[in-house]
């Protein structure tokens, strides 16, 4: 308990220290001393969350008090911090590959002026520190002020180079799509103290306060949730701002947009699987989006060519999966996919990072080509990365996506058929991607050509982590039928409880493994030769046309959501507001002066006049204060007497 | 006699006193229908002292109940001689300067 007390502060404080750090020291610092200290900060915090996940390893689920943060009469909202299996892995996760992440920008980031270089840096601990509020708290206020905070964070990095307009727009994008699901979120925590009077998972996430809930109310609460989900993970029908988001800077994409932040989502339904599993409807909107998105976000990626752009599609359709798992009761799976993800992800993106940076901030893959000899690190790293996301045995995608599509089989065939079609996609469009980028011969100019470089060693080093991670990731959860043990799993079992029993043989299951396995295998094949010779140039049929631009979402929700809401903000601004609220108040201000202009005549001078409204004013007040009836009430008394 | 019948005169009386400040233009009548009006008021105080007095002697009680009433006219035709006196020695100085004891007349001192 006291250990922990201390193990959690400083894992939490070291970010905040180099927040506070960078960010007011911004203009004395050299680029050095920056890029040392947020480093560092983010390395010491890894190092205590190392101890923390022994710690909880060997002694269990821990939960550290500080000081209560809303104390009332009839709810009680501690600040709590819970060092549990589940928020353990994930503090490894955020603050290894966090780690990395913050090691390769100071090599990415290095032309940037040493103002800009530490308010990165600043912004990117500040990131960490909300990251870890988030999957550290002990209850749902304190997982949300977390919440918040990454999505602060994002729009503040989506939106780091602020002198373009369009980065803006797209950081605003974030943040918009990102409060809508917010909501929800915010709600579902109105609801649970309405119906719990508590927030804390040790109340709300037990058999006792199930029973307290109706299942309309449980159905409610984790639809509200599922809708912060959406919005943060970026599903159906709030994923467009993910892809808009690649405007940051590269290493931002990998952290907050593919490793830590858009797998909060993730995160809280997994934290909350109780609720969940008691809601029928719940999980299967889950896994339907999940799906759906998974499916659609691939589609989107096999025509795009922007080389962040088809990971950042890529991202939301891995994420789609990880929904799929949840919605069929794999909360393991999805959170072995989330953890291979983090890798695999990150590795890609900071190996799209090596390539751009190597091609002078050229983004377009139909002008890159050939670079495999150039860059033979960056090459190498980002070819297990595609494997690794193809789901190539034995790397690590191939367990993680295998587990959650053998619980979709069990679930519904249909789902796992789908499954498969994605993971084919997968392969298609990351192979896609790969051999363009990679293969053939150079497209870009002359200039480039002579000017490719392979990235320094900062930047190299943690594609080479990342991609040895990528590769053994796989090694915490081999099934039990592959004679493994599935350590994460069981490592789970406090937070989800035992495995769902998938009712499968085994030789089903290594059927379900072959089918999709070759599938995938013959889609990356086929994508290497198709595009070993040609890239991809402007699409010409109308099914390209409409997968290039991305299945017309975003004009559709410009047309039906934003110019009815525009139209909708200037009737208010010219007919209500200019009209009838300013019509109103010049109007009171214009019949005051205009009666004021006429009653001033009364005002003649003659005493006679008012002499006469004297008169007049009293007889009035005799009328008001004894209408009639009282005067004749009057008089008959006295003539009574 | 029944009290409304002093009412009634009274009233006749204020309000003939009312009309003859707000018609008429000569300082000097406008001051006696002031007094017109304080005289009906006087009358009135004197008629209901009267009347209350009679009714608390029928009740028993002593011969003095009601009759403060009756001070009160002393002290307002005090007010009023006071008043008169005040006025009237106004409405000279105005018609020294003015030649004129026209009311209207004075309305020149706005502005």
């Amino acid at each position: 308990m006291g250990i922990m007390k201390v193990l959690v502060g400083f894992i939490i404080l070291w970010p905040l220290a180099g927040f506070l750090f960078n960010g007011l020291g911004r203009n004395y610092w050299s680029k050095k001393v920056i890029a040392y200290k947020a480093t560092g900060y983010i390395v010491a915090s890894f190092i205590a969350s190392i101890f923390a996940f022994i710690y909880v390893q060997e002694h269990g689920a821990t939960t550290v008090h500080y000081f209560d943060f809303i104390n009332t009469a009839t709810v009680k909202i501690p600040f709590d911090f819970k060092v549990d299996a589940l928020s353990s892995l994930f503090l490894l996760v955020i603050t290894g590959v966090g780690s990395l992440i913050h090691l390769y920008s100071t090599a990415y980031m290095k032309e940037e002026a040493a103002p800009h270089y530490a308010r990165y840096f600043s912004y990117l601990n500040l990131f960490i520190f909300s990251m870890l509020i988030l999957v550290l708290g002990d209850n749902y206020v304190v997982m949300f002020i977390g919440w918040e905070g990454v999505g602060l964070c994002s729009y503040l990095l989506i939106g780091y180079w602020f002198t373009n307009g369009n980065y803006n727009y797209a950081a605003k994008k974030a943040f918009i799509m990102n409060r809508i699901g917010d909501l929800g979120f915010l709600l579902a925590i109105f609801w649970l103290i309405v119906k719990l009077g508590s927030v804390n998972y040790s109340e709300v996430l037990t058999a006792e306060s199930l029973s307290k809930l109706s299942s309309a109310d449980i159905t409610g609460i984790t639809l509200l949730l599922f809708v912060g989900a959406m919005g943060k993970s970026a599903q159906i029908p709030l994923f467009t701002w993910l892809p808009d988001a690649m405007a940051g800077p590269t290493p931002v994409s990998a952290l907050i947009h593919a490793a830590t932040m858009v797998t909060a989502g993730i995160y809280m339904i997994t934290r909350s699987n109780l609720l969940f599993s008691h809601s029928e409807l719940t999980q299967n909107v889950i896994a339907i989006i999940g799906i759906s998105t998974a499916l659609l976000a691939a589609t989107i990626a096999i025509k795009q060519n922007d080389i962040k752009k088809v990971l950042a599609y890529s991202t939301v359709s891995q994420l789609g999966y990880m929904f799929l798992g949840l919605g069929v009761g794999a909360y393991s799976g999805a959170v072995f996919h989330v953890i291979t993800h983090a890798f695999f992800k990150a590795l890609l993106f900071l190996g799209a990072g090596s390539v751009i940076h190597a091609m002078h901030h050229e983004q377009d893959i139909r002008k890159m080509g050939g670079l495999k000899s150039k860059l033979p690190i960056t090459h190498l790293t980002f070819l297990i990365g595609c494997i690794a996301i193809a789901g190539v045995p034995p790397f690590s995608g191939f367990f993680s996506k295998d587990e959650i599509l053998a619980a979709a089989f069990a679930k519904s065939p249909i789902y796992w058929v789908l499954g498969v079609i994605g993971a084919a996609m997968t392969a298609f469009y990351m192979f896609r991607l790969y051999t363009t980028t990679f293969l053939g011969k150079f497209r870009g100019s002359s200039d480039q050509e002579n000017h490719v470089h392979e990235s320094p060693l900062a930047m190299t080093l943690p594609l080479i982590l990342l991609a040895i991670a990528s590769a053994l990731a796989g090694a915490i959860g081999i099934p039990e039928m592959m004679g493994g043990h599935h350590w994460l799993s069981h490592n789970l079992i406090p937070i989800v409880g035992e495995p769902i029993e998938l009712g499968l043989s085994h030789s089903l299951e290594w059927t379900l493994m072959a089918v999709s396995v070759s599938i995938a295998i013959l889609a990356l094949l086929f994508a290497i030769s198709i595009y070993k010779k040609k890239t991809d140039e402007e699409p010409l049929t109308a099914l390209g046309k409409f997968l290039y631009h991305k299945w017309h979402i975003d004009e559709l929700y410009n047309e039906g959501i934003v110019q009815p809401l525009n139209r909708f903000a200037g009737f208010l601004k010219d007919i209500i507001e200019k009209q009838v609220i300013d019509g109103a108040v010049n109007g009171t201000g214009k019949l005051i002066q205009y009666s004021a202009r006429k009653v001033r005549l009364i005002q003649n001078g003659q005493v006679g006049y008012y002499i006469l409204f004297m008169v007049f004013g009293i007889i009035l007040l005799f009328m008001i204060w004894f209408n009639d009836i009282s005067i004749l009430l009057f008089f008959n008394k006295l003539t009574k007497n | 006699m029944p009290i409304q019948y002093y009412i009634y005169f009274c009233l006749a009386l204020f309000s003939i006193g009312v009309v003859g400040v707000l018609t008429r233009r000569n300082a000097i009548i406008v001051f006696m229908c002031i007094e017109l009006m304080l005289n009906a008021v006087n009358l009135l105080l004197v008629a209901f002292s009267k009347m209350y007095n009679g009714i608390a002697l029928q009740n028993g009680a002593s011969v003095t109940a009601g009759i403060d009433a009756q001070i009160f006219v002393f002290f307002i035709m005090v007010v009023a001689a006071a008043e008169v006196s005040i006025g009237l020695a106004i409405i000279v100085m105005m018609y020294r300067n003015t030649h004129s004891i026209d009311i209207n007349f004075l309305n020149r001192l706005k502005n």
